[in-house]
């Protein structure tokens, strides 16, 4: 990468943090879906949504990044990333613009970041007034590892 | 990327070509003169040779170039089709067709294994030893025939699967925003709005129903092969065999044809093999001397049936019958009760051949059986008619397409659930009373489904879901995985479905009790259950998982207070009892799993071995019969100890009273404690210890040694005595008996005994007697006395009196005397 290289991040938040992703993964970006509560599943596999047809399951960023559930109130967007298994969504807070960025302002990720956190983060952004965090999609979406399975009744 | 495309595309296109050019070539040895045939075969090899010199694959080239040459002399009319050549050119086209599965794999042509070929192919071209012998009309259809061809080919486009499966998606997604317009016109009174609805409406169902179809293939794209593969297999077999087929464009879903590939194959073969008699042998019986097999495919009620039938021999069935008892499958005494037809399908059972020997085309008995599982995996089945001498019919019904299932929509925790109808038996609806009538053996959930004992789970206790239902009745979905069923308590059941199975994300994958989801029609997500995950998840269905709960709870108590006793029969005891607390499992096996090692009769059983024992020969030993019990499958007592676990094969499980045990009798039969009167009938109690004695003697041996300590059981009833020894001995304690005061001291004299248990009521001087006379002697003043409680009181179950005295023993000793973890 070129000192003054540009990339494209579609920004997102959840909790208090400033997310961006790589904007030629993620493949659209809905209001708040019904969805269907998957029982046994992994605490971050919210639910499953129809997107016209297809059966996406959505996983909480919150749950993923190990932050605090949303409150009740509080409806989550969808951010519905490409794979090559098919779309996945993420469950945000809120969706922000697509920015563009140079690489000069990118920092690795910095060691003090709380350990769900940073194994998904690849770099930082210093933006005038904030952080923006470059989310790893592909390892946001591992989601086997630090599965824990559902509680029975906690449904 | 480009070279890439027009390989993949060269590949794809010569494929098709290859697969109809071996039924052209088989046709054309049935109508050598058929020049319109010939020229088709020639450009079909002319094509691939062409496109292969331009792609640049020599030995691909050289191949196509020799059978080329052969066939332009042939075309030419120099040289006449014998069978010789066809076999020759047969042999090419095997030989274009691996070295295209070659490029495909690995993008090169692969060894050069071909030169031996190429010198016949040279040989054949050069040396005329059968010139013009009948030389073939000349004609100049050719050029005409060419040309039309042609334009059949551009009436066709190539197109991915992929994305006609994204247009159906697509399609699906139309049809919810045509029901919710639909809806919205009913609310407005606007006749424009309706009109358009209208067209919506039918133009959406047209569209659906025809971006369906372009998922259908005729089943000819499998016939094609069946020609050649007949000609092979009847010039291995030296038979003369003819292959009719009827109702080639009858369309499946691509998944479907690909399923059935395998499985029709595999049945023509069989038909060729063993089905078809040898010309000989078809002359004696007064037939022509070729056979014929003849495929048919129709639709019929929104399924295919596909018939196999050949005018053969037909099926031997008293030979089918002397094999299958020879080979273990069946015994002998159901054959008597099984018919005609039941007979004839013992052919299905795996490791099943009758073919006196084994041939390199079949007879390894791995045939039919995979036929039946591939074809029912698919949601088909099989059926088999046949005539002696006559030939046999072997009819399949496949359902159109698998993307589409009917499914059973059923309600828990307030969600919707799918259950596959090919995995669903019945339902059953308990209503007001009968609703209690789920009882639990061990804290399993059973119901008593038509006099046989029904595994029962719940649904929302499965899946960790709070049940939603608000009156007292009980639906249970009858299911059917791995050849058990079980029963599954859901909160309602609504009604049937076509469902489109979708996967579920990586993310889910971990999870067995979905096979996938669906979408609704009103949009929403719902998830398809997974029959054998929900059967193995609840502990109904082995699993290793679950195997060592099970091995937990197996000894542990029931519930104080009455007694529940297990009925069954076994022999000529047409009513013995067993309590309850000591069965670890009911279970039934199939016969055919019974196996014999080490001189017992034994079946495989969650991961491990168990041994059976047949009930009838322990208590009636010299009986007649083949010691195994009767029926099959076979029904067992599972009682365990541990990691030991031994099955008691009985006639038939009865019943599973809740009762206290009134008029007692002591027996004097080795096996029996003696008989009670349970649910107003005279029942024999079995001694269970006799049981272990006789079959599994190491069990009680390994008991005594493994130094637990002595129970002393002083109580002046034989009978009562048998029932709480029987208990105490199945938790793992070594027992002495005593029938009065005297007898309980001379014992304590004689060995170490921990723990004393006494009957209120021994002689001479009841319970205290005992106690007093123990206190005066220094010895035996350490050692626990617990008072037996009465039974003849008949208010205290014996279970309870043994968990009173485990507590006892657990606060009172100080001795590691006794290990009571299995009691309470």
């Amino acid at each position: 990468m070129s000192s003054t290289a540009i990339s494209q991040y579609a920004t997102f938040v959840v909790d208090d943090l400033f997310f961006g992703i790589d904007v030629l993964r993620v493949q659209e970006v809905l209001r708040y879906q019904e969805m269907t509560r998957i029982p046994l599943a992994p605490m971050v596999a919210e639910g499953l949504i129809n997107l016209r047809g297809q059966i996406v399951t959505a996983l909480d960023m919150r749950r993923r990044l190990g932050l605090s559930p949303r409150t009740a109130n509080r409806l989550p967007m969808n951010l519905v990333v490409r794979t090559e298994e098919g779309p996945v969504s993420l469950l945000v807070d809120e969706i922000g613009d697509v920015l563009q960025l140079e690489s000069s302002d990118f920092e690795p990720a910095p060691d003090n970041l709380a350990p769900a956190a940073r194994e998904l983060v690849q770099g930082v952004y210093k933006l005038k007034d904030r952080l923006l965090l470059v989310l790893d999609p592909d390892r946001t979406l591992e989601v086997n590892e630090f599965l824990e399975a559902r509680p029975a009744g906690s449904n | 990327m480009l070279e890439q495309d027009v390989l993949r595309e060269f590949l794809l296109e010569s494929t098709e070509n290859l697969n109809r050019l071996d039924s052209e070539i088989i046709e054309l040895e049935q109508k050598p003169a058929d020049k319109e045939l010939l020229a088709s075969v020639f450009r079909t090899i002319h094509t691939i040779k062409g496109t292969c010199g331009f792609l640049g694959f020599p030995l691909l080239e050289r191949v196509a170039h020799q059978a080329e040459n052969l066939l332009s002399l042939l075309r030419s009319g120099e040289r006449r089709l014998s069978p010789r050549l066809v076999a020759l050119i047969l042999e090419c086209v095997d030989a274009v067709r691996k070295i295209l599965t070659n490029l495909e794999a690995t993008q090169k042509e692969g060894p050069d294994e071909y030169g031996g070929l190429i010198e016949r192919l040279t040989t054949a071209v050069q040396t005329p030893e059968e010139v013009c012998e009948l030389p073939l009309p000349p004609t100049d259809a050719a050029p005409v025939e060419a040309e039309k061809s042609s334009a059949v080919s551009e009436s066709a486009i190539r197109v991915d699967v992929g994305l006609l499966d994204k247009l159906m998606n697509l399609v699906g997604e139309l049809v919810l925003a045509r029901n919710q317009v639909l809806q919205f016109t009913t609310q407005k009174e606007d006749g424009a709005l309706s009109a358009t609805a209208q067209r919506l409406n039918l133009i959406t169902t047209e569209l659906q129903e025809n971006v369906m179809k372009t998922r259908m293939q005729p089943i000819g794209v499998v016939w094609n092969k069946l020609p050649r593969l007949v000609r092979d297999t009847a010039n291995a077999c030296s038979k003369v065999v003819r292959l009719e087929l009827d109702g080639a464009g009858t369309e499946l879903d691509k998944t479907i044809i690909e399923a059935i590939k395998d499985p029709l194959t595999h049945l023509v073969r069989n038909c060729c093999d063993h089905g078809i008699e040898t010309p000989e042998e078809r002359a004696q019986a007064g037939k022509p001397p070729h056979g014929v097999i003849s495929l048919k495919a129709y639709h019929e009620g929104g399924q295919v049936n596909i018939e196999v039938a050949d005018d053969g021999a037909g099926v031997d069935v008293a030979r089918v019958k002397a094999k299958a008892i020879e080979k273990g499958l069946i015994r002998p005494e159901q054959v008597q009760r099984m018919s005609e037809h039941e007979l004839i399908h013992l052919m299905f059972l795996p490791g099943f051949s009758t073919a006196k020997t084994v041939t390199n085309v079949s007879g390894r008995g791995v045939g039919l059986d995979v036929v039946r599982c591939n074809v029912e995996r698919i949601g088909g089945t099989v059926d088999v008619s046949s005539t002696r001498g006559k030939g046999t019919l072997i009819r399949l019904k496949i359902p159109l397409t698998l993307a589409i299932i009917p499914g059973l929509v059923a309600m828990s925790g307030g969600e919707c659930f799918l259950i596959p109808q090919a995995s669903l038996l019945e339902l059953i609806r308990l209503e007001g009373d009968s609703a209690g009538r789920i009882e639990r053996v061990h804290g399993t959930p059973v119901y008593r489904h038509r006099g046989r004992l029904l595994p029962v789970a719940f649904l929302n206790e499965i899946l960790g879901l709070e049940s939603m239902i608000q009156n007292d009745a009980v639906n249970i979905v009858v299911l059917q995985a791995e050849d058990r069923q079980f029963g599954l308590v859901v909160d309602g059941i609504k009604d049937t479905q076509e469902i489109v199975v979708k996967p579920l994300g990586k993310q889910l994958k971990g999870l067995t009790v979905y096979s996938g989801a669906t979408i609704m029609g009103d949009g929403r997500v719902a998830l398809i259950l997974d029959v054998l995950g929900i059967g193995q998840r609840s502990g109904i269905l082995a699993n290793r998982d679950t195997q060592n709960r099970a091995a937990a709870t197996v000894m542990a108590a029931a519930d104080s207070g009455s007694q529940r006793i297990l009925l069954f029969r076994a022999g000529s005891f047409s009513r013995l009892a067993l309590p309850l607390s000591l069965v670890a499992r009911l279970e039934e096996f199939p016969r055919s799993q019974v196996e014999r090692a080490g001189g017992r009769l034994v079946v495989q059983y969650r991961g491990g071995i168990l041994t059976l024992v047949s009930l009838a020969s322990v208590l009636e030993p010299g009986s007649p019969g083949d010691g195994q019990g009767s029926g099959d499958p076979l029904q067992a007592i599972v009682v365990a100890d541990g990691q030991r676990s031994l099955g008691i094969v009985v006639d038939q499980i009865l019943d599973i009273v809740d009762e206290t045990v009134a008029v007692r009798q002591r027996t004097v039969r080795a096996g029996l404690l003696g008989s009670a009167v349970v649910g107003k009938a005279v029942t024999d109690f079995l001694d269970l210890r006799a049981v272990l004695q006789s079959a599994a003697p190491e069990w009680l041996d390994r008991r005594a040694a493994n130094g637990s300590a002595v129970v002393l059981l002083a109580e002046p009833s034989p009978f009562v005595r048998g029932v709480v020894r029987g208990e105490l001995e199945m938790a793992g304690h070594c027992v002495v008996e005593a029938a009065n005061a005297t007898e309980a001291l001379h014992c304590i004299g004689n060995r170490p005994v921990g723990l004393v248990l006494a009957a209120a009521n021994l002689p001479p001087e009841g319970f205290e007697g005992l106690q007093d006379a123990m206190r005066q002697q220094p010895a035996l003043s350490g050692i626990p006395v617990v008072e037996l409680p009465s039974t003849e009181s008949g208010r205290e179950s014996m279970l309870a009196s043994i968990a009173q005295l485990a507590t006892v023993v657990e606060q009172d000793s100080p001795a590691p005397a006794i290990a009571v973890e299995g009691l309470v």
